[in-house]
């Protein structure tokens, strides 16, 4: 099929041996749940056992060659990591377990902090009705915890933020704001800049959840000028248990630690403990070693080939996909119904036939998609549905399993017709 | 193929054509949700003395979730609860024998259609739908019997 702007996927498929698997008696998988997590090329495997088998030692302590060569690297994945994200400093780059873990810590650095960054009663606190469960539930606890006010920006019936009432939403009082770049369950793509504005204009601090933007489009933290950028690993490439959460400096250096333990302190006594300075202070206890190695291999991967051309290969999937499905009875795209402005989640409903059983009969034909909430339940109520299905892309998708999927859907509207 | 063997003739038959359904008169209500999914059931039960006058029940979710719940109506009500209990310790044995337990004469003369369900419990995913309703009806007798006693005492 010829379009333009596609990537080598016959190459680069070689890179991932899981989609040469077969399900089901012999159906080639056709992977489509890509925003939940990616599946990993063979560089990424190789760099996690070539850890294990070769310096496995834990990183920061010993003075033996295996220490040294585990902690090289570790170091050396923050390394990469700080590149990939243009981050003014490696010390920028605090490793955690996932993206989840990144935005508690922020919540919490921020419950915790002094004044001017004390999240406490007669403040607040905004985010918006497309987040993630992890930028929900997190801020819900530091509302409940400090008393402050927690507000949210709702979202139009195209599956757009609602920012008409920006300066109503983010005021004076407001001292985070926190939301996500592109929405795993809609697809949207925020307009980051309208919101730093805003924020900046009344002191407030941005956090952005970068989870389904990093794995798929160039990430570039200064031009965000958010404060912090939180993201996971598994979605771009990497392992699971290893996530990140950038940080402006001054910020890390002013704002205390969430957990404590070894490898976060300078000084310990049994009255009180001095701390690291950044990003360490932020690591208490063994990091996930290997996991932030594997993720560095990821960084490169992606990075050979090339973040702008996975996007403009996302593009014409999500476009093609779009088109498509706009043709199968019955089914509606839950979110922006063009590319434009819009990542390669695509959420819908097939009439009434529930998601479960539309992934079901799915599945039986080797095709792998997300169904139900998505942990984002909030759209699906804004919406007034129970769920959806959702198909979602990488930069290893063609064209040949969009079709895959729309004859997959023919298949479940005959089985429940 | 395989999938016929969740999707049987009269699961998809409940499916499109729920017996029993919409919300009632009842003793005890509950919620119950699947929150990995989505499902949800508003489920009443209606009690005379030990004997169930009625289930009725409202909700949203897959096949499998709804033609159970419409299987359960038509195999809970009229029963005595101490019979009822039985029906639904068997059913729950059944969802839970990861497709190892092949119903016999005597397992279907207690669980009737509810042996459909069999091909279900081979998916880890989707036996949570197939006894969301049941689940509910155990929570919701639970508590009309409660009030009863509260009631009494």
């Amino acid at each position: 099929m010829n379009m333009p702007g596609l990537l080598d996927t016959e190459a680069i498929r070689k890179d991932f041996p899981i989609l040469d698997r077969l399900v089901h008696d012999g159906k080639k998988v056709v992977y489509l749940d890509n925003a939940a997590t990616s599946q990993k090329p063979r560089q990424v495997l190789d760099a996690l056992s070539d850890y294990y088998e070769r310096y496995n030692s834990n990183v920061h302590r010993g003075v033996h060659v295996l220490a040294e060569e585990a902690t090289a690297a570790y170091e050396s994945a923050r390394d990469k990591i700080a590149e990939f994200i243009n981050a003014p400093s490696r010390d920028e780059v605090i490793f955690t377990k996932n993206a989840s873990e990144s935005l508690n810590l922020v919540a919490n650095m921020l419950g915790f902090a002094d004044e001017p960054y004390r999240v406490e009663r007669g403040t607040e606190i905004v985010i918006t009705e497309m987040e993630h469960h992890s930028n929900i539930v997190p801020w819900q606890l530091l509302s409940q915890r400090t008393g402050a006010k927690l507000k949210w920006f709702g979202l139009t019936d195209e599956g757009r933020l609602d920012l008409s009432t920006i300066d109503e939403v983010i005021t004076e009082k407001t001292k985070v704001v926190s939301f996500v770049l592109v929405s795993n369950i809609l697809g949207t793509v925020n307009p980051v800049e309208a919101i730093v504005r805003r924020a900046q204009e009344v002191g407030a601090l941005v956090v952005v959840d970068a989870s389904q933007a990093a794995p798929h489009m160039p990430l570039d933290v200064q031009a965000l000028q958010a404060d912090f950028v939180a993201f996971t690993g598994h979605k771009m490439c990497g392992p699971t248990g290893i996530g990140v959460l950038w940080g402006r400096q001054e910020l890390l250096e002013d704002l205390p630690p969430f957990l404590g333990g070894g490898e976060m302190i300078e000084t310990v006594s049994m009255h009180s403990s001095t701390y690291a300075p950044a990003p360490h202070k932020f690591e208490a206890g063994t990091p996930p070693i290997a996991q932030a190695i594997g993720l560095g291999a990821a960084v490169d991967y992606l990075a050979s080939i090339g973040m702008e051309n996975i996007a403009a290969h996302e593009h014409v999937i999500t476009g093609y996909a779009l088109e498509r499905l706009a043709s199968v009875p019955d089914l509606r795209i839950v979110g922006p119904v063009t590319a434009e402005d819009r990542g390669a989640a695509i959420s819908f409903t097939l009439g009434d036939i529930h998601p479960h059983d539309v992934g079901q009969v799915l599945d039986e034909q080797g095709i792998a998609v997300r169904v139900g909430h998505h942990c984002a339940r909030p759209v699906c109520l804004r919406y007034g549905i129970p769920a959806t299905t959702r198909a979602s892309f990488y930069l290893y998708s063609t064209p040949s399993e969009v079709d895959a999927l729309v004859e997959g859907l023919e298949h479940v509207q005959n089985f429940f017709g | 193929m395989k999938l016929d063997s969740m999707y049987q003739e009269v699961i998809l038959d409940h499916y499109k054509h729920p017996h029993g359904r919409g919300l009632r008169d009842g003793d005890a209500e509950v919620h119950h949700t699947n929150p990995t999914c989505g499902d949800e059931i508003t489920l009443r039960v209606k009690l005379n003395g030990s004997t169930i006058t009625d289930v009725s029940y409202e909700g949203q979710g897959c096949s499998i979730s709804q033609a159970s719940a419409s299987v359960l109506n038509d195999l809970l009500v009229g029963k005595e609860l101490a019979e009822a209990q039985k029906v639904q310790e068997l059913f729950l044995e059944l969802m839970q024998s990861k497709g190892k337990i092949e119903p016999d004469d005597a397992m279907e003369e207690v669980l009737e259609d509810a042996v459909a369900f069999a091909g279900v419990s081979k998916y880890p995913a989707r036996v949570k739908c197939a006894l969301l309703s049941w689940m509910a009806w155990k929570d919701a007798t639970a508590q009309a019997l409660a009030d009863r006693e509260t009631e009494t005492a």
